[in-house]
């Protein structure tokens, strides 16, 4: 068996640390690119949400390449997150690929040993500590690929050169891929970050600050996003966005296997607006906006893709939020015909506009 | 003077306004039901909303336009969840939000969250919570609610028989029979009740069907076991309402042997449709050779479009229907 996976962000990295320790033969789909796009939308439903095509995508993509398994995770709604498993099994059925699928469920409520079944069937004959072993490194991995990002966020605003951070990270996602196990990939993380503190800043600036808040995989996804943290970053302008893999891990899938108490400081933050979960990560989207707008960020951008629908109703509450903490707002689209000229210039006319915003209240000062 | 509660015609008006209706009415209070679909209220709707949102939810908001000022309260639940285990769509779970930022000049909105997903005895509780608007009596309250919940299965079971109740009639039809016989052709139009139902946005194809003598069969008039027992066979379990009762009802209709074609009526950019839609088709190409269209309806569509692919279809239908004999 030669497992695949389908690429949410940087998630591929502990991903394959989990697969290393199980020791399962594995194939990384590559980098989301055009041609992936292009296979997905062929496949696809035309209405589909967009993270579907791609993952249609690199699926066939890594078939080619030899993988015959599918490990991918499952979910109960409300959005189309959770029939996605399905969803791709019928239509690469249908389209004559011989895969076969192994989906983990969203947990509801079972046990420790059911939710682990679907691994163990995939390890033969490893035993539950290991597995669970195996869970610990994966999840550690998670965070500290996600503070390595966060780390990237901050350098790029500051540094001294424009592109050290972006060099230093871009080698980093090229090495990783042929690093195995999750001690030496934890490793390889630690030297990138000391690599990526070592970088030479302007002291004394003050970046602007741009919370990301949107659905999950075009915030976390830098090629369907065209690059959003690191264009801002460009810009000088420090980022921040809060839904993260290791946070969707611990919080949506861990904490619910051990019962553990979820952080939902989003959710009371959001209430005023919007006042129950419905799905993917709209209450999110509006508790995180109202939570960076306390902590003085400038301003905010939304990011989902075309017909996304628990972001298009954040998107219709965000006008209110931005109006009662007099935050701007700027909503980003993205679908296969998104043009990334027009794109660019509606993100360099909002930071022009945060930063003339910067100017006046320091005049008025 | 009894309170004034608006209704808006639309959404969940066409599932579950035997219910409100019978429910409200023993409350004592006086309802008001926003009119049928026009032109004005699709262009209000379209003005207040984001242009992202689906034809339906834009027109839920044109609908609140038509009677917010007219009313003491309106009545838009959180409809989370109308069933075990499935959801709606996220757009119902946020609507009450929606319209609160979208609409000014609102009167006070009943936005209780009715949420059945893990237990079916939480729709007493909300029934008790909107009634607490209008009574203080508990007793008032649990009997008004039993018998809106009669009503509403009464007009569920005889839809399942194939009587088209009045508050949703579309066209001319009086009532339709299941697969009859003497109607030449038998269609089934699959999509959700607030796009079959509103002869508005599906520019009057009920009435253009039946002109064309086709009896038409929609997933209201299927037996609910019939449904269940098809969407069980489903490797993984569709947790959206709408959905499991549309596939169920698709794959169950395809083994009834003189059903000569299905029609799927979706809404531009709905998510759930996006998916439904395409089991519902896959499961129609593998098994079958019936002709199969879909009518996409957003707020641009053309009535003449519509007349040609009804035409074409139709001509398919029909000339399979000849090939067969
Ligand atoms: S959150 Fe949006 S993009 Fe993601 S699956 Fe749900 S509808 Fe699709
Ligand atoms: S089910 Fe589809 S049409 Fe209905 S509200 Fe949701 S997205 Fe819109």
């Amino acid at each position: 068996m030669k497992l695949t996976f389908p690429h949410l962000g940087n998630a591929y990295i502990a991903v394959k640390a989990l697969l290393d320790e199980l020791g399962v033969d594995y194939i990384i789909p590559p980098f989301n690119n055009k041609k992936a796009l292009e296979i997905g939308i062929k496949n696809s439903p035309e209405f589909a949400c967009l993270p579907l095509k791609i993952n249609i995508g690199n699926i066939i993509q890594a078939y080619r390449e030899g993988a015959d398994t599918v490990l991918i995770t499952g979910g109960c709604g409300p959005c189309r997150f959770g029939y996605y498993c399905e969803m791709e099994r019928e239509i690469l059925q249908d389209a004559g690929y011989d895969i076969g699928f192994i989906t983990i469920d969203a947990p509801r409520g079972i046990s420790l040993k059911e939710y682990f079944s679907q691994l163990l069937k995939i390890t033969n004959g490893i035993n539950i500590y290991k597995i669970a072993k195996a869970v610990k490194n994966t999840t550690e991995i998670a965070i500290l690929v996600d503070q390595l990002e966060k780390l990237t966020f901050k350098m790029r605003s500051i540094e001294a050169c424009r592109g050290d951070t972006d060099s230093v990270y871009r080698d980093f996602q090229q090495e990783i891929r042929l690093i195995n196990g999750a001690q030496s990939i934890k490793k390889y993380i630690s030297q990138t970050s000391q690599k990526l503190t070592n970088i030479r800043c302007n002291t004394g600036i003050k970046p602007l600050k741009v919370g990301i808040v949107g659905e999950i995989y075009t915030t976390i996804d830098s090629y369907t996003s065209f690059n959003l943290d690191a264009r801002l970053g460009n810009m000088g302008v420090e980022v921040d966005r809060s839904v993260t893999v290791s946070n969707w891990v611990v919080e949506h899938m861990l904490k619910k296997v051990f019962h553990l108490p979820r952080d939902l400081k989003y959710a009371e933050a959001a209430k005023p607006y919007l006042g129950a979960m419905i799905g993917g990560h709209a209450q999110e989207t509006i508790g995180n906006s109202i939570m960076y707008s306390q902590k003085g960020y400038d301003g905010i951008v939304q990011i989902y893709p075309l017909t996304c629908m628990p972001e298009i109703v954040a998107q219709s509450i965000l006008p209110a939020v931005e109006n009662d903490y007099g935050i701007p707002v700027l909503t980003l689209i993205i679908d296969e015909m998104t043009g990334e000229a027009g794109y660019l210039t509606r993100l360099e006319a909002f930071v022009d506009l945060l930063n003339k915003r910067r100017e006046m209240a320091a005049s008025d000062r | 003077m009894p309170a004034k509660v608006g209704i808006p015609r639309s959404l969940s008006y066409y599932q579950l306004f035997p219910l409100w209706k019978t429910f409200f009415e023993e409350m004592g209070a006086e309802l008001v039901v926003s009119g049928p679909t026009t032109k004005k209220i699709l262009d209000d709707g379209v003005k207040c909303c984001v242009d992202e949102a689906c034809l339906p939810v834009k027109l839920f908001h044109g609908h609140v336009a038509d009677i917010k000022d007219r009313v003491d309260y309106l009545f838009i639940p959180r409809l989370t969840s109308i069933s075990k285990g499935e959801y709606i769509c996220p757009k119902f779970g946020g609507l009450p939000d929606m319209v609160r930022t979208s609409l000014h000049g609102l009167p006070e909105i009943i936005s209780t969250e009715i949420n059945l997903r893990k237990n079916k005895r939480n729709s007493l509780k909300a029934a008790m919570e909107i009634g607490h608007y209008f009574t203080d009596k508990d007793s008032q309250i649990k009997s008004a609610y039993k018998k809106a919940v009669g009503c509403y299965n009464l007009v569920k079971d005889n839809f399942e028989k194939g009587y088209i109740p009045d508050f949703i009639r579309p066209g001319k039809t009086a009532e339709t029979k299941s697969l009859e016989k003497d109607r030449n052709l038998n269609i089934a139009l699959v999509g959700h009740t607030y796009n079959i139902y509103d002869s508005f946005v599906n520019m009057n194809i009920w009435r253009k069907l039946e002109n064309k003598n086709a009896n038409i069969i929609t997933i209201e008039m299927v037996d609910e076991k019939a449904i269940n027992r098809n969407a069980r066979q489903l490797p993984k379990k569709i947790f959206w309402n709408y959905g499991r009762k549309a596939v169920g009802s698709a794959m169950h209709l395809l083994n009834e042997k003189n059903l000569d074609g299905v029609i799927y009526v979706m809404s531009f950019g709905c998510g759930i449709d996006s998916f439904v839609c395409d089991l519902v088709e896959r499961r129609i190409r593998r098994t079958t050779d019936l002709p199969f269209i879909v009518i996409t309806l957003d707020e641009h569509s053309g009535e003449a479009g519509l007349d040609t692919r009804l035409e074409a279809f139709i001509d398919m239908v029909r000339w399979r229907c000849t090939d067969k004999k």
